[in-house]
């Protein structure tokens, strides 16, 4: 279930370009972390480097270590396929596959992994997965529809679903709010407390108020100029984080004087 | 200081100058597209018989070209400038529109009025074996027979080998085999069919000494059909979003796998079209069909030995002929071919779309 992430010296490149440097720190299980930070300081990059999505795009390159559950995710002979089984991930946009229907969006996880079902297996294993999501009310008539006929907040739900179907350890989440309207974002916020009691999520966002209110510890990036590789300068429980941060540029984010 | 505020005031007006006096601005009234259309076809007419002009066409160019200058002149006097270049853009467009369609109507009218009475179940499932060239009756069943299994091969042979170069160079291809291959296939693009015609009667008739066959025809079609098949396919897939691919690694399904149930997928609907207009070209070639199917009047239902023939080839024969029988076996036949082509397009688009993207809700 649940578990533990030990990042130590971990730099990102793209190509010849660092875009993050030397990022040590700890992602505790069964807890909500959040990455803040100014745009371009690397937060989707690092997040990419966990369940090793990074090295998808060309010229991506990782030095370090990752250990989840004191295994290293670049250990030699590790599958990043298997990898990314174990951390799944949500993105910025959603982005249900637009030939399935919502049903085999949630079930393609499973199917296109090759682990055959039977069908009353998989039909309880998409109506877990999309009651986990607060999904299931509003497309238990239309499972069959294509999943791109969702409203957005609703196709991000099921992108979450869908990334929950295949019992993932950790879940990386890139700004999922980002493109949704107040109402949605509530609602996806609900479900990150409620989907931490059994994984370990990991969110980007750039809402301090969200931050704030969903999650357990912030880490706080930055960089020292554009183009300069993004650092990342404290992590702290939330709290402490948002009301006594022990780094003066931590407090000048998030009080809104730049970023 | 309230001085200088007046005077700001006061300028305003110059630039306030392209805001429009009225939110409802003069307009022409219904009636005056029909009028202006019954205005200038008068004026064509009269024209016409004025100065004495033969051509029915000359008529219709002068009525036309009169309608777009009344047009323009009176909604720009009426309705001002911009609506005025609004309807002189869409008066070109759809003339453009009509332009476009009037060979490809009057073709199909002329295929359809000369080779229909011609084409029925006899002439579909008969041979030319014994029929001479002035006399009635005979049929395509040999042609049609060597058409479907000449495209078929060559289908075999083209489409896999040119989608599963498009997965390559888009999905995995970088660097130089990459830059190497999209070469070769723009190349490819260029060659003209007797070009590839000649390439397989050089390797294949005159150095490997294996005689006519409609064999030998499809792999020469196939050398035309590939690289179409890669283009095509090479843009559809470069059109599927790259989040999609993310979306699909990140849960943990191989490249292989994305690539197989995603992206093929999302992008079916593309792929099968470019693979309709490679087929839909190679289908109406004769040129290489003549040097290597060599032409047959009899059936030969084996596609590997000996010569066959083919629609287009049956077409140029025909018209070769010259007699008044063989004209209108010509154009049966091209009508056939014709209606070959759609059949099959239609087909493959009513697949296209029971797979591709679902979209609403
Ligand atoms: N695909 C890419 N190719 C090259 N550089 C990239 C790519 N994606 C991001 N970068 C660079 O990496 C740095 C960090 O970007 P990113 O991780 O997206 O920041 P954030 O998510 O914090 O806004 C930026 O300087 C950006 O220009
Ligand atoms: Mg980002």
């Amino acid at each position: 279930m649940a578990k533990r992430i030990d990042v130590s010296g971990l730099t990102a490149y793209y190509g010849a370009h660092k875009a993050i440097e030397d990022i040590t720190m700890h992602v505790e299980p069964g807890a909500v972390t959040a990455f803040i930070g100014p745009s371009g300081c690397g937060k989707s990059t690092f997040l990419r480097t966990l369940n090793r999505m990074h090295e998808v795009t060309p010229g991506g390159r990782v030095e370090g270590r990752v250990l989840l559950d004191n295994e290293d995710l670049y250990g030699p002979g590790v599958d990043p396929v298997s990898v990314r089984r174990t951390i799944g991930m949500v993105f910025q946009r959603p982005n249900p596959f637009p030939t399935m229907s919502i049903y085999d969006n949630v079930a393609a996880g499973i199917r296109l992994n090759g682990g055959a079902r039977r069908k009353s297996e998989m039909d309880e294993l998409v109506e877990r997965n999309l009651r986990g999501a607060n999904l299931w009310n509003e497309v238990k008539d239309r499972l069959a529809r294509p999943g791109s006929g969702l409203s957005g907040g609703q196709q991000q739900r099921l992108c979450i679903a869908r990334a929950t179907a295949v019992a993932p350890d950790v879940l990386l989440m890139d700004e999922p709010c980002s493109a949704l309207d107040p109402v949605s974002t509530l609602a996806i916020e609900d479900l990150i407390d409620k989907l931490k009691s059994e994984y370990t999520i990991v969110i980007v966002t750039h809402n301090m108020q969200q931050a704030a209110r969903v999650s357990d510890r912030t880490a706080f990036f930055n960089l020292a100029a554009i183009g300069q590789p993004g650092k990342l300068i404290e992590i702290d429980d939330t709290q402490q984080i948002f009301s006594n941060p022990s780094v003066q540029a931590t407090e000048d984010y998030i009080s809104g004087r730049f970023g | 200081m309230s001085q200088t505020s007046h005077t700001t005031v006061k300028s305003a007006p110059a630039a306030a100058d392209v805001r429009p006096k009225t939110l409802r601005p003069p307009r022409l009234p219904r009636w005056s597209l029909a009028a202006l259309l019954l205005g200038s076809a008068a004026v064509g007419v009269a024209a016409g018989l004025l100065g004495g002009l033969e051509s029915r066409a000359q008529w219709g160019l002068i009525a036309a070209l009169v309608f777009v200058v009344a047009r323009f002149a009176l909604t720009s006097a009426v309705e001002g400038r911009r609506q005025a270049v609004d309807r002189l853009a869409a008066t070109l467009v759809w003339a453009s529109f009509v332009l476009a369609m009037l060979p490809l109507a009057s073709l199909l009218w002329e295929t359809v009025s000369r080779g229909g009475p011609g084409v029925d179940w006899y002439f579909l499932t008969h041979s030319m074996n014994g029929v001479l060239s002035w006399q009635d009756g005979g049929g395509i069943y040999h042609a049609l027979l060597g058409t479907v299994q000449q495209v078929a091969l060559a289908s075999v042979l083209a489409i896999p080998v040119g989608l599963l170069t498009a997965v390559y160079l888009v999905e995995y291809g970088r660097g130089r085999l990459a830059k190497a291959i999209t070469f070769f296939v723009d190349v490819m693009t260029g060659i003209p069919s007797i070009v590839a015609g000649l390439f397989v009667l050089s390797l294949w008739i005159m150095m490997l000494d294996l005689g006519y066959s409609g064999f030998a025809g499809a792999l020469a079609l196939s050398i035309l059909m590939m690289p179409i098949v890669v283009r095509s396919t090479e843009e559809m897939l470069k059109l599927v979003p790259g989040e999609l691919r993310e979306a699909s690694l990140a849960l943990g399904i191989p490249k292989w796998r994305t690539i197989l149930k995603v992206v093929l997928p999302t992008a079916i609907g593309g792929i099968t079209t470019g693979v309709m207009l490679a087929l839909a070209r190679i289908a109406g070639e004769t040129a290489p069909i003549i040097l290597l199917v060599f032409g047959n009047n009899m059936i030969n239902a084996n596609v590997f030995e000996g010569a066959q023939s083919s629609l287009p080839l049956y077409v140029y024969e025909q018209w070769a002929y010259g007699t008044e029988a063989a004209y209108d076996r010509a154009w049966a036949a091209a009508l056939v071919l014709i209606a070959l082509v759609m059949i099959l397009n239609l087909v493959a688009r009513g697949i296209a779309r029971w797979k591709a993207p679902k979209t609403g809700r």
